[in-house]
């Protein structure tokens, strides 16, 4: 019972564009390490990605280590879990997930998915990944300069964050920190220009806006925010670097630190708190819109049907993203504000509500009726609705001032944002890897090993942050290494956080698995052929697989509908790709 | 092959005007701006990020300002230029910007020059612009030394509020970052037109695309930019 909708022109508009000239690499360095070749930056951008998140997966075990059995450890002292928790939530949050999103899965999918040769400007995109790869070397110098690396909380609040009592504070591990995000942003606005530029410009015939698989849109989307909103946190990097360095009191109020009245003054914490939002809040959606889009696709791929409500997916996405820049506050709620000001970023706040319940429903009825296959895919798909409507429940509490203001800085909130930003995201990019790996290395993953990896991640993970909601609602505040004997934790809180921990380690061993996999099927995988999951966007129409340098064959392809006829009544496949020309009567339904 | 990123390529002239137009050009295939080259297109996006950057340097200066116990130091005092025996408020400033906005005059000739293929003119006007440019750095080197020497340090200054010092020295130093780049590229684009790369069509260094006058045009826009934000620095550090 497929719905039909055909809008296929028969006849293109004629190119606007001469063929592209590319650049050809001659030898093994600029065809693999200086690379001006999209896929491969993908890849490259991918590799460090994942490779920095392994130190946070590490990381994170480190402060279960301590949360679940405090005391037993002794090199985990105060100021390493502090350090720790640090390193974790900033490398999570920017060095995997947003440069994975965009750095790895936008340099290799907006070319192939709107019938492109290459980015724009292949020569800044390999500059791009280098001033990435910069920023991570930068990241991880900290871990061995004398001190340590910051441990002021990915938030980096002043006037903690540089001063002596905060690990790193007046050592070198914030200078580095703000400058590794400093040289992030850099190398991202040149990627994010490319990304931008690319998918409003180089479009292939036939290929409308409207017409984009949502993945497209949600990374489009997500970079546009990007570049709006890490021009507030470049702002704060320079002045925090500024108040560390030149002791100007940018955001340094006048202080007394054990017993010495330091020489700044007149600053405003509260101001950084306003630029890191300003950021922030933005960045929660930088991370969520390409997980929209992908799993979009994925969902309906998998279940072989269109998408429900096209077009309200892809204003969602766009409204979203128009919001996100008005709600920052919600995460100020304790800082002290006027209580109007509170009034109306709650308003805002859940407002953002609609759109994105929005496109759960959709979802769902995308879903409903469908031909579900159960593959890897789907299974990370399936557990990112359930998880993200879960986080998205938390955030619906944690928006309304009065009900934040108790559980603001408690684990209630760190279960939200893990619930939220933190596993519903990675979710989406373990499906997506299941499902785009066949395109990039010609095999597929195992199968098998892909459906245990998800359960073991996705009930873990369940595990892990079901219970915290739960320690939060009693009070059990963040950032505490140890709680000790207060008087309003119960004895199970103890218990629970064993259990969690040993819960987190499952999950964090499980992903071994994920990385055998990625690697043994390189060689023993199966071949995949060109189009395993008979998906209908452009990536999967290419004459070699993995595509080769310009992406397409001679010719570009040439676009006639929509990304999402899955079950074509009276198509030979039962699904019609982009660049299939074929005409279907017109709203039939069978 | 001709260069696919150039402008030169246009969509259909029979297109709708106004908004139809716009909503028109947005719900094609291919292009969202039509006849707009990659290139000019990125810069447009760049800039526009740009305008955050500094958009948000000055929120965070006027809020600094505004809740700073001590008074701010009086613009039009420690502005001045003691000439003689008279002090001249804002002197050195305005002659700064008269400098700056001259630069974008001569920048407008180059981009015209540089369309009608008159590369010795485009390549002597790029030049002046970057010879003005680089005045307008020197010149703001002098103020720098001179309220450094008046004792005004990025932590404090005997004028009055210590985020004073911090808050110029960080704000005009970026603008002054941003017209010292434009001035090196202003330089390089200089010494291309004048070998005739863009007759030639040699491939740009950072853009691996064909070389075209349009460069010229684009090189423009950055530096126009550049100019309208000092407009904007001018106006708030030393008029209020
Ligand atoms: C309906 C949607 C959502 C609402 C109403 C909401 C609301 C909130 C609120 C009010 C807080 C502040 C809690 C506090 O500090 O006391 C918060 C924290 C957070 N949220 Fe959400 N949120 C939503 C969706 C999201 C999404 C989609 C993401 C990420 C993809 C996200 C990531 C975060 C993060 C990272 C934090 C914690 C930041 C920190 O203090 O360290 N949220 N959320
Ligand atoms: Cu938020």
């Amino acid at each position: 019972m497929a719905e039909i909708e055909n809008d296929s022109l028969p006849i293109l508009p004629p190119a606007e564009l001469e063929e592209v000239e590319l650049y050809h690499a001659t030898n093994f360095w600029t065809k693999y390490v200086f690379s001006q070749d999209a896929k491969i930056i993908a890849i490259q951008y991918s590799g460090v990605a994942i490779a920095v998140g392994l130190v946070a997966l590490v990381l994170s075990s480190l402060i279960r280590l301590q949360l679940g059995f405090p005391e037993m450890f002794d090199f985990i002292t105060p100021e390493t879990y502090y350090q720790f928790v640090t390193m974790h939530g900033m490398i999570m949050v920017v060095y995997l997930l947003t440069a994975l999103f965009l750095g790895g899965f936008g340099n290799y999918l907006i070319p192939l998915m709107i019938g492109a040769r290459d980015m724009a400007f292949p020569y800044v995109n390999m500059l791009s990944f280098w001033i990435y790869f910069l920023a991570v070397l930068v990241l991880v110098a900290s871990f061995f300069v004398p001190g340590g690396p910051t441990g002021a909380g990915w938030t980096l609040y002043p006037p903690q964050a540089i001063l002596s009592g905060t690990p790193g504070g007046q050592g070198l591990g914030i200078i580095l920190m703000l400058l590794s995000l400093a040289l992030f942003i850099i190398g991202f606005t040149m990627g994010g220009l490319n990304y931008v530029v690319t998918v409003l410009q180089m479009r292939t015939r036939g290929m409308t806006m409207m017409r984009l698989p949502l993945t497209v849109w949600g990374i489009f989307t997500a970079t546009v925010l990007a570049l709006l909103a890490f021009p507030a946190l470049l702002v704060a990097t320079v002045m925090m670097l500024f108040d560390r360095l030149l002791e100007t009191s940018f955001f340094m109020p006048s202080l007394v630190e054990f017993g010495d009245h330091l020489s700044y003054g007149g600053g405003s914490p509260i101001l950084f708190q306003h630029l890191f939002w300003f950021f922030g809040h933005p960045e929660v959606y930088i991370v969520a819109l390409p997980a929209f889009g992908i799993v979009s696709d994925l969902i309906s791929t998998h279940a072989r049907k269109n998408i429900f409500g096209y077009r309200m997916m892809v204003w969602a996405i766009v409204g979203i993203g128009a919001l996100s820049f008005i709600v920052w506050a919600h995460h100020m709620y304790v800082s002290g504000m006027h209580p109007y000001f509170g009034f109306f970023f709650a308003t805002t706040t859940l407002i953002i509500a609609v759109p994105t319940a929005l496109k759960v429903y959709n979802w769902i009825l995308t879903l409903w009726n469908g031909n579900i296959h159960l593959t890897t895919p789907m299974l990370f798909s399936l557990g990112f609705i359930v998880t993200f409507l879960n986080g998205g429940l938390t955030g619906l509490f944690l928006g309304n001032v009065i009900v934040d203001i108790p559980l603001s800085d408690t684990m209630f909130v760190v279960a939200h944002f893990h619930m939220v930003m933190g596993v519903a995201p990675i979710l989406v990019i373990f499906g997506a890897i299941y499902h785009w790996y066949p395109k990039v290395a010609g095999r597929m993953l195992d199968e098998r090993l892909g459906q245990i990896h998800f359960w073991v991640t996705f009930v873990g993970s369940y595990l892990i942050f079901f219970p915290m909601h739960y320690i939060g609602l009693v009070g059990v505040p963040r950032r505490y290494p140890e709680l000790g004997d207060a008087a309003f934790i119960p004895d199970s809180v103890a218990t629970l956080n064993s259990f969690i921990s040993l819960a987190a380690f499952t999950v964090g061993i499980a992903q071994i698995l994920f990385l055998y996999n990625l690697f043994r099927s390189l060689r023993k995988g199966q071949p995949s052929g060109h189009n395993p999951w008979r998906a209908t966007t452009l990536e999967w129409q290419t004459a070699q697989t993995p595509p080769g340098h310009g992406n397409f064959g001679p010719e570009l392809p040439l676009v006639y509908r929509w990304p999402y006829d899955y079950s074509v009544p009276g198509a030979s496949e039962d699904f019609l790709a982009q660049n299939d020309p074929a005409q279907i009567a017109k709203g039939g339904s069978a | 092959m001709t260069d696919t990123s150039s402008a030169k390529v246009t969509a259909s002239d029979n297109r709708p005007k106004g908004l139809s137009g716009l909503v028109e050009d947005w719900s094609s295939d291919q292009r969202a701006f039509k006849n707009v080259s990659w290139r000019k297109a990125m810069m447009w996006i760049f800039l526009l990020s740009d305008t955050f950057i500094f958009s948000i340097f000055l929120l965070s200066y006027m809020t600094a300002r505004m809740s700073t116990k001590v008074g701010w130091p009086n613009a039009s005092e420690v502005f001045s230029l003691h000439i003689g025996h008279t002090n001249f408020p804002l002197l050195l400033i305005a002659i700064m910007t008269f400098v700056l906005i001259s630069s974008s005059g001569t920048m407008v000739l180059a981009v015209n020059y540089g369309y009608r293929k008159n590369r010795n003119l485009t390549a002597i006007m790029l030049l002046v612009t970057a010879l003005l440019g680089a005045t307008f750095v020197g010149m703001q080197i002098f103020e720098w030394t001179k309220l450094i020497s008046e004792g005004v340090r990025p932590w404090g200054n005997p004028m009055g509020a210590p985020q004073f010092g911090g808050i110029f020295f960080m704000i005009t130093g970026f603008h002054g970052t941003h017209v010292s780049i434009g001035v090196i590229f202003l330089l390089v684009m200089a010494l291309k037109v004048w070998r005739g790369d863009y007759d030639k069509q040699t491939p740009g260094y950072f853009t691996s695309r064909k070389g075209e006058y349009e460069c010229v045009e684009i090189m423009g826009l950055y530096w126009h930019f550049v100019d309208l934000v000092w407009v904007f620095i001018f106006a708030f550090f030393y008029l209020w």
